[in-house]
């Protein structure tokens, strides 16, 4: 970390003065260094060539330092891996703080190598930013919003319109395990656990899926808010089919299992950050995990259930001990229960 | 949860189901007392493997259902009261009373927390000595130790900001309404495994013999249900009515004692207003004598007038077996998660949220 000449983040820096000025030039710009960055004016100019996808998430996690991670490279891969869903490769990214007054630097510090880590990693650059700062109480340490433009990959055709009776569902890995990392970490549950985020880059994984089987690649999502069971839900509704799967073959870690049962949650509706499903033509179903399960990000990747004309709208699971359920939306937060 | 598994091995499933529609051979009700035991039936599709011979009825044993919207009304009052902190188990918060629940309090600016423990309520009041902190002790035996423990605790350190609003509630005086109602179909009881780990068996007895019913303590797990549910027919078959434990792994003949003898220092047997069904005589705890500083309905006056349940709601008839959820007119259409008009659709534990969320029947009506 180099020397700055404060050790909190006051208002002033995000006044739009000398003291913002000192804070970018002192920090901010040298991590993030790139030629269009380096441009230092209001926006970024650049050329794109071919079909792109465009992208917003906002990112207000508490704690913002989470086993696994922080609130900085999610907010990269966050951003990166909507682009990847739309099958496309995040390119630019816009990136603009909001912090609240009082924040150390060397958080701040810490979220900013998040960042330069989650961008190196991604190989994306970012090319705009802004920062302001909120009075104290107003904010919760830093949120942080990003946007990106990528380019779709030529053979990449993903919709749910193309979802057909017979597709299968395929989840690229262990569920749950970002929710129940940060719940770990929240004041007054805090559990002592090796549970750590699966906040992670998909662009590198989706695109080598495309360039392999494009087309037959029909959908992919990733499962945060909600988890796995609102996608689906999402899915069921929109498409009028069914959507059936084996709680047997989702994969989930023996201690993020373990959590859940104890604070009452349903993995199934717990968020995850560096997962994705994918909704691919059955005749690809084992070459997809074939491929998946040599990536870093597809290492417990399984097939969990098929797309189905049977109880349309709806998601069916068949139970461990072979009984079937529903499995709904979820109706407002999971709450932890009483015993 | 490796040691669990083996409660949810599909082989065993299938030979306790094999075993039950080899000995079936009469119609037999059975109620499951535990909102707990309730979900685990609905959520691995156990319903509709049992003989149909063999109907499960769900019982009062969800301690957020059977809190009473006056006492939710208590918990709104003192969270909206200056300088308070009210803390709850997390899914006390989205019940509705007459007015508001605790999360539409929380959102209005009260300070509302979930917590896991009592025992972090009291830490919460020995760091913030100029606030009132009021835990709000719901539940059945099962939560009453550690929230006795919390009061225990907060008095052996002079800690005075602290009190409990109890609304504990007991299973057998509420076995005894539903067995003692004209309308009784119930021929079997599950007991509920939690409960007995702190209580033991011992109040059972006198239940079984007066009401000539068998009572088997159970677990959660599937293969605990169905052991649980042979257990009951089995006795029903042969025409006895023992009191059973299935539930060896976790509950004791005597109970925890320990826990026990906690509850008995801080609480006293009280009548009890259960929602949906009414007031049973000597059916919950209260903060006694010896701890009155502790017990926030006398430490605070609560002024707000008493609040009539919500008539188009049928949560009495369900808790007491006479109906199912999905025979409630509003089932599924004015009553939603979302929009309850009773505690049963709200908790997580709650037989309507059950059969809401995982019942493909019941999403079919």
């Amino acid at each position: 970390m180099p020397k700055f000449d404060f050790d909190v983040i006051t208002l002033g820096h995000g006044s739009g003065g000398l003291l913002t000025h000192r804070l970018l030039q002192s920090g901010v710009f040298d991590i993030l260094k790139n030629d269009l960055l380096d441009q230092q004016h209001d926006g970024a100019s650049f050329s794109l060539e071919g079909k792109t996808a465009f992208s917003t998430d906002s990112y207000v996690i508490s704690p913002i330092f989470f086993p696994g991670g922080n609130i900085g490279e999610l907010a990269i891969y966050g951003t990166v891996n909507d682009l990847a869903m739309c099958g496309a490769e995040a390119k630019y990214l816009s990136l603009a703080f909001i912090i609240e007054e009082g924040m150390t630097m060397e958080s701040f510090w810490i979220v900013l190598n998040g960042i330069k880590r989650a961008i190196d990693k991604a190989g994306v650059k970012i090319v705009t930013g802004d920062t302001k700062v909120v009075e104290r109480g107003k904010g919760d340490h830093i949120f942080i919003n990003t946007s990106g433009i990528g380019i779709i990959h030529p053979k990449a055709n993903i919709h749910h319109n193309r979802i057909e009776v017979g597709d299968q569902i395929i989840i690229s890995g262990n569920i749950a395990q970002h929710g129940i990392a940060i719940m770990s970490k929240r004041e007054g549950l805090e559990f002592e656990t090796d549970i750590v985020s699966d906040s992670n880059n998909l662009n590198h994984t989706i695109i080598a899926l495309i360039e392999e089987l494009g087309e037959d690649i029909k959908f992919l999502r990733d499962p945060t808010r909600g988890g796995l069971a609102s996608v689906l839900n999402e899915l069921a509704e929109i498409r009028k089919l069914g959507f059936v799967i084996d709680q047997n073959s989702i994969p989930i870690d023996d201690q993020v299992e373990g959590a859940c049962e104890m604070l009452g949650l349903d993995p199934l509706y717990v968020a995850n950050e560096g997962l994705f499903v994918a909704i691919v033509k059955k005749e690809v179903a084992t070459k997809v995990l074939e491929l998946l399960q040599k990536d870093e990000n597809g290492v417990n990747a399984r097939i969990i259930g098929e797309v189905t004309d049977t109880h349309v709208g709806k998601v069916m699971m068949k139970s461990r001990i072979g009984g079937h359920r529903v499995v709904g939306y979820l109706t407002g937060e999971q709450l932890p229960r009483i015993c | 949860m490796k040691f669990l598994s083996e409660y949810r091995d599909p082989e065993l499933v299938k030979e306790y189901i094999q075993e039950l529609h080899r000995i079936t051979t009469k119609n037999w009700t059975l109620m499951e007392i535990c909102g707990g035991q309730t979900h685990s039936l609905v959520k691995n599709g156990i319903l509709d493997m049992l003989p149909e011979k063999i109907t499960m009825v769900h019982g009062p044993g969800c301690p957020v259902c059977v809190t009473s919207v006056s006492v939710i009304d208590e918990a709104v009052w003192l969270a909206e009261q200056p300088n308070h902190i009210l803390c709850s188990f997390g899914d006390m918060l989205r019940v509705p009373g007459s007015k508001k629940s605790l999360l539409e309090a929380k959102a209005a600016g009260a300070d509302v927390r979930i917590l896991y423990s009592p025992l972090e309520a009291v830490e919460l009041a020995k760091q913030n000595p100029t606030k009132e902190v009021i835990f709000f002790a719901v539940g059945f035996e099962t939560t009453a130790p550690a929230n006795a423990l919390s009061v225990v605790h907060a008095a052996q350190q002079s800690i005075l900001n602290y009190s409990i609003l109890a609304s504990h509630v007991l299973v057998p005086p509420a076995m005894e309404a539903i067995l003692s109602d004209e309308a009784n179909i119930i021929d079997a009881f599950l007991a509920a495994g939690h409960v007995c780990t702190i209580m033991g068996l011992e109040e059972y007895y006198p239940v079984a013999a007066k009401y000539k019913i068998p009572i088997v303590v159970t677990g959660f797990e599937p293969v605990d249900l169905l052991q649980g549910i042979l257990m009951a027919v089995n006795q029903l078959e042969k025409e006895e009515y023992k009191v059973e434990n299935q539930y060896s792994r976790a509950v004791l003949r005597e109970g925890n004692k320990m826990a026990k003898d906690t509850i008995q220092k801080v609480f006293s047997i009280s009548d009890r207003i259960w929602r949906g069904i009414g007031s049973i005589p000597q059916s919950g705890f209260e903060v006694n004598e010896r701890y009155k500083l502790y017990n926030a309905r006398l430490k605070f006056h609560i002024d707000i007038p008493f609040a009539e349940e919500n008539k188009e709601c049928i949560s009495g008839d369900i808790m007491k077996g006479l109906k199912k959820p999905k025979q409630c007119p509003n089932f599924g259409s004015k009553c939603k998660p979302e929009h309850p008009l009773g505690a049963p659709m709200v908790s997580s534990e709650g037989a309507c949220a059950a059969y809401y969320h995982y019942s493909s029947d019941a999403i079919a009506q």
